[in-house]
């Protein structure tokens, strides 16, 4: 015992002590013994700047993806209407689907405090879910008075008249954004998920005097939504444009780095534990009920799931692949995370994969994979839930360790 | 000092039975504690209590003073509970729809019925507000109903035509029960300082009533939605921790009794505390919730099995039900942890001078004789997050004579037609925020907190009449510190 005491004091007095660690601002090459004075100060600060740079220039180019894949969008669907057909209604359809993918990803910017969900934002112009298809158009066993159907209460169709009317008297009241194009493409989902079927909107809804009624207004509805789809998707555009001086990427820039940091956890811990494991996934799969699924129309939820994750992976690594194939890629939260803690960055990482693993393993249809799996069990649904809510908590671990309190709640 | 004048300061009542109760009750005792005299000029200096801040406890307490300030679950709730937090959300805020439809999992609504859903009385898990125009739906204000007289289970006895409640809604081909108007009627009154307010009282006039005559000694009780944050903190208060402040006969003489509501559990079968609702008439917060989805939507559930009809109403009786029950038992389970674990957000600005200087006068004046600032909760036997909190809801969940200005003349099991529970005040502060107005009482008809307070009299005659011989000054800080709440 006395011995032992002896060695570790002769030893302290002889190597010398200070920071020892390489990372660090204040790493002493010639200090032995780490005396726990490390200091990431610069380090730390300059990757942070960093980190925020390229997370803005990524949300700029996320955005600008959704909004090219829009215009495309909105292409098909003029194509579409002026010329109903299986083939454009198909080639529209297409579109949609395409469209989706990046704005599925641009979702990793929800949450952050920042433009998309202010409270002018245009979020709830774009994505708002689930809606009540009664309220857009005809449905089977519903009653007249959909905007589409009832032009004596509606009867102009316009942009501003459409803006209006969504969310108006109730939240699940949609008319305007990406789920309002694609229940008016097509149509309603069959409740038997077990036919595999997505909803099938004959074109002929769009023909004078060809299927239902109204068809013009039908098209009109469409149409006007497509150009809507765009203005809503320009203001992230503006938001972000890293030429313009006066816009939220400048704010964001100049916010202090903690903040910034802050924001970016809040954001991935919350969309990945409480929006998509929790509300997007689990509230579907425990009432066994497609009218929970994100995209129940045209069953694609299971893109919009994988989407999501991929946006929370590419906030995470700090980089994001644009379309055309080329990267955005720079300074990350992982790297970071990396810097100060190393070992925590190799579990965020291994719950990042693992959550991209289980997103991709859930069945496709997602209505029919809900209604085979157990709720609480461990099949591929509930796997991705557990997934993704610990990748949320881990986030706010990881957040609290780098002296950032976060909540990954949402407000209900 | 600030009580120099202005009011009598209830000395002899400081003295007495509330004191030596709180001995149990660290927070009033914690009041005059952190009152103190010092410096140089011998000025008072008030201290926040620790911990004050955190209205909902350690566990569940929410930081956020935004529009979505009620809808948090609490920070503690986690794993499945936390999944299942999601889903009981989707079931308060979808639409119910008439059965058979291809939801299933959410038709049933009706036949009767006031709202659709639950926020839309609780919008955005907040309070409701009367009717901006006769006939609005879902405002979140409807009428109970009763005749002289208690039913089998010692609760009120509803009118044979209408039930216990009036249904302003029915589902397609269901001609609803009636409507009502309000006629209100502007009080003008002054403060002895000479300060004007008004205060407005309501009559209610029932109309279009389809299945024949109200009974014409028919009792009518408006009864707005409250804020559903921290209802299963509530429930976690310990029972005999309520009882303690009760005092029936005003034992101590001080004006104020405070009764316990006993009524009905249709779980247990057997009479229990009542803790929930305008009169304390709900004992737990699974029957609150249940007895609202029948009551409110029609919507049953295996405590209330049986479709909301009243004897005559035969369409009502032969209209499709959504299943039996039309909520099952796993969603109400999911709904009731739901509202048992909406956070309670914190208090803001509760170490500024002015709040401090208002809690003061709070106690002071005798608000906190029935307003009971704290409780540790016990063992809550499902939530784990909600056991051993130390709460602030400001209330003691007893009920109290408010006088004849504010009656119903409506007996609820014990609770008389001129008593009513305290309101709690935890989350008064943001309803503002959250819900665009400020309509307060059991019928919304104090526009402010201020009127609220000057609403109150029987047992609170003498604390309303301290709180209007405040001066100025110090009524602003009493509702700074109520707004802080």
């Amino acid at each position: 015992m006395g011995g032992f005491a002896l060695a570790t004091v002769f030893a302290s007095c002889n190597q010398k002590k200070g920071c020892t660690d390489q990372k660090a601002c204040n790493y002493d090459e010639k200090a032995v013994v780490d005396n726990g004075t490390c200091d990431f100060c610069d380090t730390t600060a300059t990757l942070k700047a960093a980190i925020k740079e390229n997370y803005a220039n990524m949300a700029f180019a996320n955005y600008q993806d959704a909004y090219n894949e829009a215009v495309k969008l909105r292409t098909a669907i003029n194509a579409f209407v002026d010329a109903p057909s299986e083939a454009t209604l198909q080639t529209a359809k297409e579109a949609w689907l395409a469209a989706r993918e990046p704005y599925g990803q641009s979702e990793a910017f929800r949450f952050a405090n920042g433009p998309i969900d202010a409270d002018d934002g245009p979020e709830g112009l774009l994505n708002a879910w689930p809606l009540d298809e009664g309220y857009i158009d005809y449905t089977q066993g519903g009653t007249d008075y959909s905007i589409v159907n009832d032009p004596v209460n509606y009867p102009d169709i316009t942009k501003e008249v459409l803006e209006g009317l969504n969310e108006k008297n109730g939240e699940k009241n949609i008319s305007v954004g990406y789920h309002a194009i694609e229940f008016l493409l097509w149509g309603q989902d069959d409740p038997d998920a077990g036919k595999r079927t997505a909803g099938e909107r004959p074109f002929t809804d769009y023909i004078t005097d060809g299927t239902a009624s109204h068809q013009a207004r039908r098209g009109t509805f469409l149409k006007l939504c497509a150009d809507l789809l765009l203005d809503h998707l320009q203001l992230m555009l503006d938001a972000w444009n890293p030429k313009a001086s006066d816009n939220y990427r400048a704010t964001f820039l100049a916010m202090d780095n903690d903040e910034a940091l802050r924001n970016i956890f809040t954001a991935m811990g919350t969309f990945s534990k409480s929006e998509l494991a929790g509300e997007r996934i689990f509230v579907a799969l425990k009432n066994q009920d497609q009218e929970d699924e994100h995209s129940c129309f045209s069953d694609n939820t299971h893109r919009d799931i994988i989407t999501n994750a991929q946006g929370i992976r590419n906030v995470f690594t700090g980089t994001y692949t644009q379309l055309d194939g080329n990267t955005v890629s720079g300074a990350s939260v992982q790297d970071l995370i990396e810097l100060v803690h190393g070992n925590m960055a190799t579990e965020m990482n291994a719950l990042s994969t693992q959550s991209i693993d289980a997103v991709n393993h859930i069945p496709v249809p997602f209505d029919l994979g809900l209604t085979n799996e157990t709720i609480g069990g461990d099949g591929p649904i509930m796997k991705a839930v557990i997934a993704l809510q610990s990748q949320g908590d881990k986030f706010a671990e990881v957040a609290k360790a780098l002296g950032l309190t976060i909540s990954t709640k949402l407000p209900e | 000092m600030w009580f120099r004048n202005g009011f009598v300061p209830l000395k002899k009542e400081m003295r007495h039975r509330k004191i030596i109760i709180a001995i149990g009750l660290t927070a009033l005792v914690g009041v005059f504690a952190c009152a103190r005299y010092n410096g140089p000029d011998n000025r008072l200096v008030l201290s926040a209590e620790e911990g004050e801040q955190l209205a909902g406890g350690s566990n569940n307490t929410v930081f956020d003073q935004s529009t979505n300030a009620f809808g948090f679950s609490a920070p503690a709730l986690k794993g499945m509970d936390e999944l299942n937090f999601a889903v009981g959300n989707s079931f308060f805020k979808q639409n119910w729809v008439s059965a058979p439809a291809s939801a299933e999992s959410r038709d049933g609504l009706g036949p009767y019925f006031n709202a659709r859903t639950c926020s839309g009385c609780h919008f955005k898990d907040g309070r409701g507000r009367p009717p901006r125009f006769d006939g609005e739906e879902a405002s979140g204000l409807l009428l109970r109903l009763s005749i002289p007289g208690v039913n089998p289970y010692g609760g009120p006895r509803p009118d044979p035509n209408y039930g216990d409640q009036l249904q302003d809604r029915g589902i397609q081909g269901i001609t609803r029960e009636g409507n009502y108007s309000i006629v209100y009627t502007e009080i003008e009154k002054v403060f002895p300082d000479g300060e004007t307010y008004a205060l407005r009282q309501p009559e209610y006039v029932l109309n279009e009533l389809n299945y024949g005559p109200l009974s014409g000694d028919v009792q009518i009780s408006p009864r707005v939605g409250q804020q559903i944050i921290g209802m299963g903190l509530l429930e976690a208060i310990l029972e005999s921790d309520i009882l303690a402040l009760a005092d029936e006969n005003d034992a101590d003489k001080d004006g104020i009794s405070g009764r316990p509501n006993r009524v009905w559990d249709v779980f247990d079968q057997s009479e229990r505390l009542g803790r929930f609702g305008w009169k304390a008439n709900q004992p737990t917060v699974v029957q609150q919730t249940a007895s609202a989805f029948h009551g409110d939507m029609g919507i049953t559930s295996s405590p209330f099995p049986e479709q909301n009809c009243a004897d005559p109403q035969g369409d009502c009786q032969n209209a499709p039900d959504g299943g039996a029950p039309e909520v099952t038992d796993e969603s109400l389970e999911s709904i009731v942890l739901y509202v048992s674990n909406l956070a309670v957000p914190a208090r803001r600005d509760f170490d500024q001078p002015e709040v401090l200087q208002g809690k003061n006068i709070f106690n002071a004046i005798g608000c906190a004789k029935c307003h009971t600032p704290s409780f540790k909760t016990g063992i809550h036997d499902r939530f784990d997050n909600l056991s051993n909190q130390t709460i602030w809801p400001y209330t003691d969940l007893l009920l109290h004579d408010m006088g004849p200005g504010l009656a119903d003349n409506r007996p609820d099991f014990k609770a008389t037609g001129q008593e009513w529970r305290t309101q709690p005040l935890w989350g008064l502060g943001l309803i503002k925020s959250v819900n665009g107005h400020e309509f307060l009482l059991h019928d919304g008809r104090a526009r402010n907190v201020q009127e609220a307070i000057l609403w109150h009299g029987g047992e609170a005659e003498a604390v309303t009449r301290n709180f209007k011989n405040l001066s100025k000054a110090e009524r602003a800080a009493l509702l700074t510190f109520l707004y802080s709440l």
